[in-house]
């Protein structure tokens, strides 16, 4: 061992023959294979790894597991920085670097620790005081601020994207072991031997659980690790069960490698669905608070034992271990044997014998660290009958560890509502009982001996086995009892009339002092304390603090900790990146994309796309490679309404209503009459909700007696199927009638202008194609380019034009004979720019029009209501309020002004004071190339027979601010549709 | 995450699905008054416990299901299709 290593000779889990370079704030240091990054630090006998978070005190590596609170860094740097990773759980990678946290210029010399002497100001409740301004708060922010902002926090997340990758698996398993420790790998063997397919899911980067914390751990490990791998069970390393979920569902978040490379994957969600679930989680060791206790070389007992034994290194020449319980025994004699000099303090009075070469002092407790930076030595004191301390000597040490008992981790029993229940006879919370196929095992249940939890685990598997109907032998469970040298309920060590800085959750820096200031306040219950102070929050999760802080609030309050309670454990376990989560659902997989049959034919025609929903339509069709989306849409509304445009409107929903009583139905959900439609015709239709709202329109094509084609907009297309399902499945089970969405089967092209005709003319065949033999509103089946198309004379834009249908597999060449006819007519391709625009000339209304809000009156519809029949939304559409004179109803607008255009989204006032929302919107706008002036749509209180004629003011104020408009009728071109019927 | 047993799929995730509401609410006549439409519509129970609901499977066979599901624990002790079928004489 030299002299700047505290890496033992020889031990330890780790490849010795191979070094490992890492970083920790710019010095280079060396570790190997099987090491955390905590024990790499510590075995260079780095002794400071990071500062508190309010009052930067140095801190150090204080655990060896999940529960650290000392030793959070930013490992990474770059796109890759990530903060706050617990040391201890991070194995060590070559080229690792790594940051302290929390300091300025380093964790070494920090300034910051100026908040430690003025301490008094950053208590409970610290924050909300200082914003209210109360004890002279003001002042003593502003002198604190800038080093308080500097501090407050954590790490810092990279403001950069994530570049790692993510992904989400499924997986279901008969039983689904948490944890692999003697209680894990005991049940998981079990299970497997009665032929179960068993999951074991290990959060640490190494199997064994306590074993590895053994002397002869790694052997005992690698051989119970290799039984259950020979039974077939699979083993899921790095592997952290965040949470459980409803239906026995549980997540894990899988750390598949640091270093990924190409499209590996950084870590993986899985969502498992086992039969049971087994908890072998364990226990967490309980500090012990004492002064100082957040000294740097102070650390849990059995951390210190996992580190000796697991990672071979010996942390201090001259230790003393302060125990309540017997744990601190079997850290003494290893430390022992690997040559320091050890004095164990056991605060209970009997216990068992003293290790060989150890010197037990019994009755004698921690009371204050000694040292600025590093540990140089424990006062201790001497524990009266009656629970006084007093002072009795300091002990010169480099080391010390500390055991207040065990805490059983009943986080996931209590993920599924089962609140942990105090055990006074074992000084610790169980897992309560549940109902659910969850069997806890091990320490995780009470146990604290090794025997014992291995045939507790088996007792579980067997049970669960059993539960799933398959034989297996009946094991009793061993049930937590108190042996013969009882852990001492001890908490916190206390002098009378001193003041210790005694800390409770280092990792917030919430100390004895500010339970008892939060009681003082008021904050009683355990859930207000917590957010109070801040305990157990955030990375910690209640691991480490939480039953000290229950129990000195219930000394506080004088009720037992039974009474007390204790806060409620929610997922996940421990920090879970974002990433994990979001699994593969990012960037342009983070929705569906969805492509109409002629996505490569309009790109082919350079289209410039856009994305509507989930699809993705033609926004313009640029005819120079600079031509701007206002000039094309322009140009292409001109072309269209001169002579003729083509619209790819695969988009809209297709619904086939089918069968028997597919005319009542269509009765019963539109407005209009359906009924009587004729075969061969079509009819433009709005549906209203239950409500009386208005939901969809759309046309509806009667094909033949039976069979019906309804369209819908492209936006409740989904929607509208299910409602259709909904009505036929629960509310009319009497009618015959079968839906299906063919939305996908079939490409739609609008052929709209005057020439639309000749376009067809010259392509179509079996079809007669005269204004009298197929008027308007007309459907016809006919042949394009040797394909079955249906032909359906409908119009949005209010031109004379068709819509093609055509199987999704063939519309390319149709699209192609199309597109072949209208070029040499001087005609254009037209995207959803253009199709909008023409819209609004017209006054049809659309998505945001169908708003959700408005009525068929409002929308200026109302004389479609059919008086004959009822249909779904008729009856509350009567009431009251959906006929005020004041609501919001469709006309159109036009600027006062030449040349000034309009802003959808705008206001509509009734003067230029501007008045709570006003009195209307507007809701969509075009340049208008027909009538040379922009022009909208919109809704305005009393509607056209209000304003007709009347100016308002159009408020735009984040954008153009003011502008006089004149309301008018919404029908700006050919009110009376003469051009689509000719 | 609840699993529902549809009849005709089987044991399936709650994702595919889309909760359709209270069962138990019978609505009225398309003819009848605005008065029974609002009750249907508006009034609903907030049972703790055992609730009868529609749910459908909107990413599977596209069934409106009856469930029967406990609000308070998620259990869920029934799935049967909403329509019966039209028997032998469709
Ligand atoms: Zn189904």
């Amino acid at each position: 061992m030299s002299a700047s290593s505290s890496r033992l000779d020889a031990g330890g889990i780790i490849n010795r023959d191979e070094t490992l370079k890492f970083q920790f704030d710019g010095k280079s240091y060396e570790g190997h294979p099987g090491d955390s990054l905590a024990s790499a630090l510590l075995a260079n006998n780095v002794k400071i790894v990071g500062r508190g978070f309010k009052y930067h005190r140095p801190r150090g590596v204080m655990s060896a597991g999940q529960e650290e609170g000392g030793a959070i860094l930013t490992v990474g740097t770059g796109a890759r920085r990530e903060p706050n990773v617990k040391a201890t759980m991070q194995p060590l990678y070559s080229g690792l670097e790594s940051f302290g946290q929390n300091a300025w210029p380093s964790v070494a010399r920090d300034f910051g620790r100026v908040n430690d002497i003025g301490s008094r100001f950053l208590g409970a409740g610290f924050y909300y005081k200082t914003f209210f301004g109360v004890r002279g708060g003001t002042k003593d922010w502003m002198l604190f601020e800038k080093i308080i902002r500097k501090a407050a926090g954590m790490g810092t997340a990279s403001r950069e994207p994530d570049p790692a990758h993510y992904e989400t698996a499924h997986t279901s398993c008969d039983v689904l072991v948490v944890g692999s420790g003697p209680a894990g790998l005991a049940a998981a063997t079990q299970a497997a031997e009665a032929g179960l397919d068993v999951v074991v899911a290990e959060q640490d980067f190494t199997l064994g659980g306590d074993y590895l914390s053994q002397p002869d751990g790694a052997h005992r490990a690698v051989e119970a690790v290799a039984k259950v791998e020979s039974l077939g069970v699979s083993v899921m390393l790095r592997t952290q069960v965040f949470g459980l979920y409803d239906g026995c569902v549980a997540g894990l978040i899988e750390s598949v490698t640091d270093q990924e490379t190409g499209m590996q994957v950084r870590q993986r969600m899985w969502i498992v669905r086992p039969r049971q679930i087994i908890i072998a989680t364990g226990a967490i060791e309980r500090p012990i608070a004492f002064g100082n206790n957040d000294r740097p070389g102070i650390m849990g007992s059995a951390g210190l034992r996992t580190y000796l034994n697991r990672y071979a290194i010996k942390p201090g020449q001259e230790a003393v271990i302060a125990t309540t319980n017997d744990s601190g025994y079997a850290t003494a004699a290893d430390l022992k044997a690997s040559g320091a000099q050890v004095t164990l303090l056991d605060a209970r009075t009997h216990g068992p014998d003293a290790p060989e070469g150890v010197e037990v002092l019994r009755g004698r407790v921690p009371v204050k660290g000694e040292g600025w930076s590093e540990l140089q030595g424990l006062q201790i004191g001497k524990l009266s009958e009656s629970g006084e301390v007093s002072v009795e000597k300091s002990i010169g040490c480099d080391l010390a560890a500390v055991s207040g008992g065990w805490s059983p981790v009943v986080n996931l029993t209590s993920h599924r509502g089962v609140k942990p229940v105090w055990s006074e006879e074992m000084d610790c919370f169980l897992p309560g009982e549940t109902k659910e196929p969850i069997k806890v095992c091990g320490s995780a249940a009470g146990l604290w001996d090794e025997e014992e939890c291995r045939l507790s685990g088996a007792a579980a598997a067997a049970e669960a086995a059993r539960d799933l109907g398959v034989n297996a032998p009946v094991i009793e469970r061993p049930e937590p009892r108190r042996t013969n040298t009882p852990t001492m309920a001890l908490y916190e060590v206390t002098l009378p009339g001193k003041k210790l800085k005694s800390f409770v959750d280092p990792q917030h820096d919430v100390t004895t002092g500010d339970i008892r200031l939060a009681h003082q306040e008021g904050f009683v219950s355990v859930e207000h304390m917590k957010r109070y102070t801040t305990l157990g929050m955030a990375t910690d999760q209640g691991k480490v603090g939480n039953v000290i802080g229950i129990a000195l609030m219930a000394a506080a309050t004088g009720a037992p900790v039974s009474k007390t309670g204790t806060t409620t454990f929610r997922p996940p376990y421990s920090p879970i990146s974002i990433g994990a989560i979001a699994g593969r659902s990012v960037k342009q997989h983070f929705r569906p994309n969805r492509l109409t049959p002629l996505d490569a034919w309009n790109k082919k025609h350079n289209a410039v796309m856009t994305q509507a929903g989930l699809w993705w339509r033609p926004w313009y069709y640029p005819i120079t490679p600079t031509e701007s989306v206002d000039d094309a849409y322009e140009r292409e509304m001109k072309i269209t309404r001169e002579s003729v445009g083509l619209c790819d409107v695969s988009s809209l929903g297709k619904i086939m209503v089918q069968g028997p009583d597919a005319g009542e139905f269509l009765n019963r959900l539109y407005v209009n009459g359906f009924g009587k439609l004729a075969v061969g015709k079509a009819r433009y239709g709005v549906m209203l909700r239950d409500d009386g709202i208005v939901y969809d329109d759309g046309t509806t094509w009667r094909l033949s007696e039976n069979d019906f084609l309804m369209t819908t907009t492209t936006a409740n297309a989904a929607g509208v199927m299910a409602k259709l399902e909904e009505y036929l499945q629960t509310r009319w089970p009497e009618l015959k009638v079968s839906v299906a969405s063919v939305s996908d089967q079939w490409a739609g092209i609008a052929v709209a202008g005057p020439k639309s005709r000749d376009v067809l003319e010259a392509v179509t065949t079996e079809c007669d194609l005269s204004n009298e033999a197929f008027p308007f509103m007309g459907i016809r089946e006919g042949v394009i380019a040797g394909k079955k198309v249906y032909l359906a004379r409908i119009s949005f834009s209010g031109e004379r034009a068709y819509e093609v249908y055509v199987r999704s597999g063939d519309a390319e060449p149709v699209a192609d004979a199309l597109w072949g006819a209208t070029e040499p007519l001087g005609g254009c391709l037209y995207g959803t720019e253009a199709l909008g625009a023409m819209r609004v000339e017209k006054g049809h209304v659309a998505g945001s029009e169908l708003d959700g809000r408005t009525t068929l009156e409002d929308l200026g519809l109302g004389k479609m209501a059919s008086s004959k029949k009822a249909y779904i939304g008729k009856a509350l559409a009567t009431r009251e309020g959906l006929h005020d004179a004041d609501r919001r109803q469709l006309v159109g607008i036009i600027p006062t002004g030449d040349g000034k255009r309009l802003r959808a989204g705008a206001l509509l006032m009734a003067d230029t004071e501007q008045q709570g929302h006003g009195e209307g919107e507007i809701t969509a706008v075009t340049y208008s190339v027909e009538l040379g002036h922009w022009i909208g749509l919109g809704l305005i209180k009393g509607g056209v027979e209000r304003w007709d004629g009347k100016t308002a003011i159009s408020a735009d104020p984040v954008r153009d601010g003011n502008t006089e408009v004149r309301i008018v009728s919404p029908h700006f071109l050919d009110p009376k549709g003469e051009r689509m019927h000719g | 995450m609840i699993i529902i047993p549809c009849p005709f799929c089987g044991d399936r995730d709650h994702s595919e699905f889309s909760y359709g509401g209270d069962a138990t609410v019978k609505y009225p006549a398309l003819d009848a008054s605005a008065e029974e439409w609002y009750n249907a519509v508006y009034l609903r129970k907030n049972p703790r416990g055992a609730h009868t609901e529609y749910w459908h499977h909107v990413g599977g066979c596209r069934s409106w299901l009856v469930v029967e599901r406990d609000t308070l624990t998620h259990e869920i002790s029934s799935a049967k299709y909403a329509h019966d079928g039209y028997g032998d004489s469709a």
